[in-house]
């Protein structure tokens, strides 16, 4: 057998997986209960299975019908952005709001196309003096504002 | 005459200078993100829900609902000038508007859309003043068989609307369903899905979970594809429209108007699904259908009228019935949340001011677009002209601050790093994220009222269809899955779809 669509091949095979996990860990961990008494377990079963099912027919389709192919991945704005946004979060306890802003901004720029220092540093500067004006002084929200050790 | 106090009352509540100032900044960031392509209202409310936390609920809800009709104005500057969509809906507003502005008819076109926006707005309000309260009466002696049957009807709706595979779409939905299973067990207590992880006990924030969906994901997507703007006009002159425009131009506006009023009331629907069908009805109607594509008037007023009535009128079954039509309309349901207010029928008796006070508010809001639009052009025609690569990262940073502060929590952000990753391997496999964010949404509330409609019927589950409003719903879902599953109608949807994404 050939696989006519891809989309729609990885699609059925995620929607089957997915499926089959919440299914198969609600039952061993919850209780099922009956139709009158709905236990835990009742509601995820019966959706992880209607999505196995769903799943089944999504790739059973992918080697009836044709479809177009899967566009290539590029990684770079996918894993600097995440890395970027994680970075936030993580160092806006320890370091504070002004650290984890440029970290967020810098990394960020990487997963861009072009990429210069003088204008990232540029955007840092507006971003933390914004990022401050409206949210720490506008609207009081309780953030560090530099690392924990200087104050 | 009950319509016009209620409208008395909005009135008297929407136009203290609070409200006012509120509705003004809504209507701007509207505008602003409305504009600028590669962020959409979607994950802009998600991005400010946190921060309307402080606010009091009116005002909250007025500035958040001015943001998604501000966008579509927004929007359509974009799309007329650079011809890009600066957001969803003015898809089909490039195919005209752009090439009237290579005509040089570019501020024309302008107007058109923003006085066509105002009149639909304006008439929008109307309806929904005339069409919520008998709905809310309605939904008030509704059981829990009915209430599941019509989140069922409102789920499958959603996706025979949606464009793309309907199979998918609704497995996407059972996903999102799943997704909001995640915390405790309303019923017994128990942790699902939660392995061990503290966080997780509450259930994934809807708002973290739009946001990787909707916001990461459309960054990254956007740099994939890398920077094309060309701003067209530099310089709009002439906002006037001749007597030969204007004439064929408002028959359109009526049209679209009344058809964006009536599709932005179904599930699923609301500006997208409205401007798409104006423009096809347009083109259907008209005396010379060769000139669609090549800078038809028509073509802009239309679908500019119609995506700015489905953005109102979508929030019809939202504040009537508490169910979303759309993302938007999740996230509205997710405001009101954050304010203590159980979404439904009952808000309109309970809260009056609240809800008639939203509905004036529109009208305001719709007024200052047009100012904000049209003399104040030049303001955003230079905005357009600031590189992605400057607002990327901002739009990032304002989305961080968004979700951490949350719970002040970098949990969250990692929830929303990875629904980012989800978001970007679904728009790779085109899965559509909206249905998901709906069944998201409404998971909860249908697990509730599946559960309790079975032991009021003592586990009979023919009780969804011997009830005669929830046999209703269960039928029209049956009926509008086999119309979209029927070959001849199915080819004829995806055409209507290809033509005009093209």
């Amino acid at each position: 057998m050939k696989i006519k669509s891809p989309k729609d091949f990885w699609s059925g095979l995620m929607f089957i997986g997915f499926g089959l996990f919440a299914s198969i860990w609600a039952v061993v961990h919850y209780q099922m209960g009956t139709a009158v008494r709905m236990g835990p377990a009742y509601f995820p079963t019966v959706l992880g299975g209607l999505l196995v099912f769903l799943g089944l027919i999504v790739l059973l389709g992918s080697f009836a019908i044709e479809g177009p192919k899967i566009p290539p991945l590029t990684f770079r704005p996918l894993v600097m952005i995440t890395i970027g946004c994680l970075l936030y979060g993580y160092l806006m306890k320890p370091l504070g709001l002004f650290a984890a802003t440029c970290s967020l901004v810098v990394v960020g720029a990487l997963g861009g196309h072009e990429f210069s220092w003088k204008e990232s540093a540029v955007l840092c500067l507006v971003l933390c003096v914004f990022s401050w004006a409206v949210f720490i002084k506008g609207l009081g929200l309780p953030f560090p504002l530099w690392p924990a050790y200087f104050s | 005459m009950e319509i016009f106090n209620n409208l008395l009352l909005g009135f008297s509540v929407a136009i203290s200078l609070q409200n006012i100032f509120y509705a003004f900044i809504g209507v701007l960031l509207g505008t602003l993100i409305g504009v600028l392509p590669g962020i959409g209202p979607v994950a802009t409310i998600a991005m400010l829900l946190p921060i309307t936390f402080n606010l009091n609920p009116l005002s909250a809800l007025i500035m958040l609902a001015g943001i998604y009709y501000g966008a579509q104005y927004g929007g359509s500057t974009t799309a007329i000038l650079v011809n890009i969509p600066g957001e969803s809906a003015s898809v089909v507003t490039c195919l005209d508007g752009y090439q009237m502005a290579r005509q040089g008819r570019a501020g024309v076109a302008l107007a058109t859309s923003a006085l066509g926006s105002f009149f639909a707005g304006c008439v929008a309000t109307l309806v929904i003043a005339v069409a919520a309260p008998p709905l809310a009466e309605v939904a008030l002696k509704f059981g829990p068989s009915e209430y599941f049957s019509l989140m069922v009807f409102g789920l499958i709706a959603a996706t025979v609307l949606a464009h793309g595979s309907l199979i998918k779409a609704i497995a996407m939905v059972v996903w999102g369903l799943l997704f909001g299973i995640i915390g405790t067990d309303v019923n017994s207590g128990v942790l699902r899905f939660t392995f061990d992880i503290p966080e997780l006990s509450d259930g994934i924030g809807f708002v973290i979970v739009a946001m990787g969906m909707f916001g990461t994901a459309e960054i990254v997507a956007n740099l994939e594809q890398g920077d094309k703007r060309e701003v067209f006009a530099k310089k709009v002159t002439n906002l006037w429209l001749t007597k030969e425009d204007f004439k064929r131009a408002w028959p359109a506006v009526l049209r679209g108007t009344a058809l964006g009023s009536c599709l932005g009331i179904l599930p699923g629907g609301g500006a997208l699904l409205s401007s798409f069908g104006a423009y096809t009805v347009e083109k259907k109607v008209s005396n010379h259908p060769e000139q669609f594509g090549k800078g038809a008037i028509e073509g802009v007023a239309g679908p500019e009228s119609a995506n700015n009535a489905g953005a109102q009128t979508s929030f019809i079954p939202m504040l009537t019935l508490g169910i979303p039509g759309n993302a938007v309309m999740a996230l509205m349901i997710g405001a009101l949340m954050i304010q203590g207010i159980a979404p439904g029928p009952q808000v309109m008796n309970e809260k009056p001011q609240l809800f008639w006070g939203l509905i004036a508010s529109m009208w305001i809001g719709n007024l200052m677009l047009v100012v904000l639009n049209l003399p104040l052009i030049g303001m955003w025609v230079k905005l357009l002209q600031v590189p992605y690569r400057f607002l990327f990262p901002s739009i990032l940073v304002f989305m961080a601050i968004g979700v951490y502060s949350l719970s002040n929590n970098p949990f969250d952000v990692l929830i929303m790093a990875i629904f980012g990753i989800v978001g970007y391997i679904c728009a790779k496999l085109e899965c559509e994220p909206a249905p998901m964010i709906l069944g998201f949404i409404l998971g909860p509330l249908m697990e509730e009222n599946l559960r309790r409609a079975m032991l009021l019927s003592r586990g009979d589950p023919t009780v969804f269809f011997t009830k005669p409003i929830s046999a209703a719903f269960m039928i029209a879902s049956l009926i509008l899955l086999v119309i979209v599953a029927l070959p001849a109608i199915r080819k004829k949807r995806d055409e209507a779809f290809v033509e005009e994404t093209k």
